[in-house]
């Protein structure tokens, strides 16, 4: 039998591509900025507690319990209970904050458990020698811990970033105009169901592909100084 | 309009659990059985084996599963064979789990010192017999552990089945909170459902890691 594919008919909708590829990167920079900022906060609360101190206990295990209770469920179920599920105790969200929502609070938990790792690495001396040169908690912080555990999670980080990024074509099934939407818009116009996919899985593949290179460049550049891991 | 109960709808959710641990169980045994064929291949230093296999991880970790499920759907239509939801699904999820598994798997060959290829070699081992007797065994040693975490990957994966009309625990979730109007409980029912199918294992999989690096 003979098949005839027809990409034509697909890429002739590329405003409606265009317009999926705008919304995924969207979505995933808003994402990776806030969920990283999030899992830094958590990884602080898991790791190390307010400086020396540590923290509270029952902080600590709510914590535990959000990146637990993430990381054994489904994005999918995520979304679905943010999106329609919340809305029946009275929090209703638009599709767009939903799916931010969603894809925060879920890299979220996968970047408390990478940072924490890269907190946890921390020579002790290192601490030492910060608070022998009297620098307060929150700078012995951000200048002496967070600096190289970042450099030392960032290859993971951006692995998790591109997962979150594939992660968001879900959000197409609460109609977020994202990408995979995209292509399910453009097959029910034309009928290139088969077509459709493949192209879109081709610009996913490009997306992440430039997106690793891009996250690797931001963080020799702009976190660690200059140096190339 | 049927009433449902309380207890209909988890009933319905634990018999729709039962296929999701069906489809978690053919995309990991199928994912492993090729990827263990893909990293053979890879280790074998055929011509060309090293790019279709690093092509391979690259093309199926580099477009999401969703997109995966999709294209196994309409691709397989396409050839006049009539697509099922449990052969989509279940060669969507093959090709993902097995892009994953050959990848956690080199690291662990890769981890085997080198000496012990060359002792083998020297021992007139052909490739078969280095990777039977001497490396496989020690590989499978360390592979365990983060093969079991992939493991809650894959159970989290077959909830994307439900897109292609797969009647998991996702779908008939969305189903029945469609039909009883109270979505916040059906879709917490369904969270805990998930939970308690992936934490064991997470736990698992933790505890090994756990003993492997006391032997250390």
């Amino acid at each position: 039998m003979k098949i005839q594919l027809d990409f034509w008919a697909v890429l002739a909708e590329w405003p409606i591509l265009l317009l999926g590829v705008g919304w995924t990167l969207a979505l995933t920079i808003a994402a990776v900025l806030v969920g990283t900022s999030l899992g830094i906060a958590c990884a602080w609360v898991r790791a190390l507690g307010f400086g020396n101190a540590q923290a509270p206990t029952w902080l600590k295990a709510l914590v535990g319990g959000y990146v637990e209770a993430i990381r054994n469920t489904p994005f999918i179920i995520q979304l679905f209970f943010i999106f329609f599920g919340l809305p029946a105790i009275g929090v209703k969200l638009s599709a767009e904050s939903a799916s931010f929502l969603a894809m925060t609070i879920n890299l979220g938990a996968y970047a408390t458990e990478i940072i924490r790792a890269g907190l946890e690495a921390t020579p002790k001396g290192q601490m030492e020698a910060a608070a022998s040169l009297a620098l307060n908690r929150w700078q012995t912080f951000t200048r002496v811990v967070l600096p190289p555990a970042l450099k030392k999670i960032w290859p993971s980080m951006v692995g998790q970033s591109i997962i979150v990024m594939l992660g968001s074509s879900v959000c197409g099934q609460i109609s977020i105009q994202e990408l995979s939407y995209a292509a399910d818009l453009i097959q029910s116009r034309n009928f290139r169901s088969f077509e459709a996919f493949i192209i879109i899985g081709v610009i996913y593949l490009m997306l992440s592909v430039s997106l690793r290179f891009a996250l690797n460049w931001v963080g020799a550049k702009f976190i660690f100084g200059g140096r190339v891991a | 309009m049927t009433e449902f109960s309380y207890w209909d709808i988890l009933r319905n959710l634990l018999l729709a659990g039962r296929w999701t641990v069906a489809l978690s169980v053919i995309a990991f045994v199928g994912g492993g059985c090729i990827g263990l064929l893909l990293l053979i291949l890879r280790m074998s230093k055929k011509p060309g084996a090293e790019i279709f296999v690093m092509g391979y991880v690259q093309l199926f970790q580099g477009i999401p599963l969703l997109v995966l499920l999709f294209l196994a759907y309409y691709g397989i239509g396409i050839f006049g064979i009539d697509t099922s939801p449990w052969v989509a699904a279940g060669v969507g999820l093959t090709l993902y789990t097995s892009a994953f598994l050959t990848e956690i798997w080199r690291g662990c060959v890769l981890a085997i010192p080198r000496g012990q290829w060359e002792a083998s070699q020297s021992l007139a081992m052909n490739f078969g017999e280095q990777l039977r007797h001497i490396i496989l065994p020690q590989a499978l040693k360390i592979a365990i552990p983060p093969t079991v975490g992939f493991l809650v990957q894959v159970i989290k994966g077959t909830a994307l089945a439900s897109v292609i009309g797969f009647m998991e625990l996702t779908k008939v979730g969305k189903t029945i909170a469609n039909a009883t109007f109270n979505p916040f409980l059906v879709f917490s029912c369904v969270a805990v459902f998930y939970f308690l199918l992936c934490y064991p294992v997470s736990l698992y999989a933790k505890s090994l890691e756990r003993k492997m690096n006391v032997d250390r």
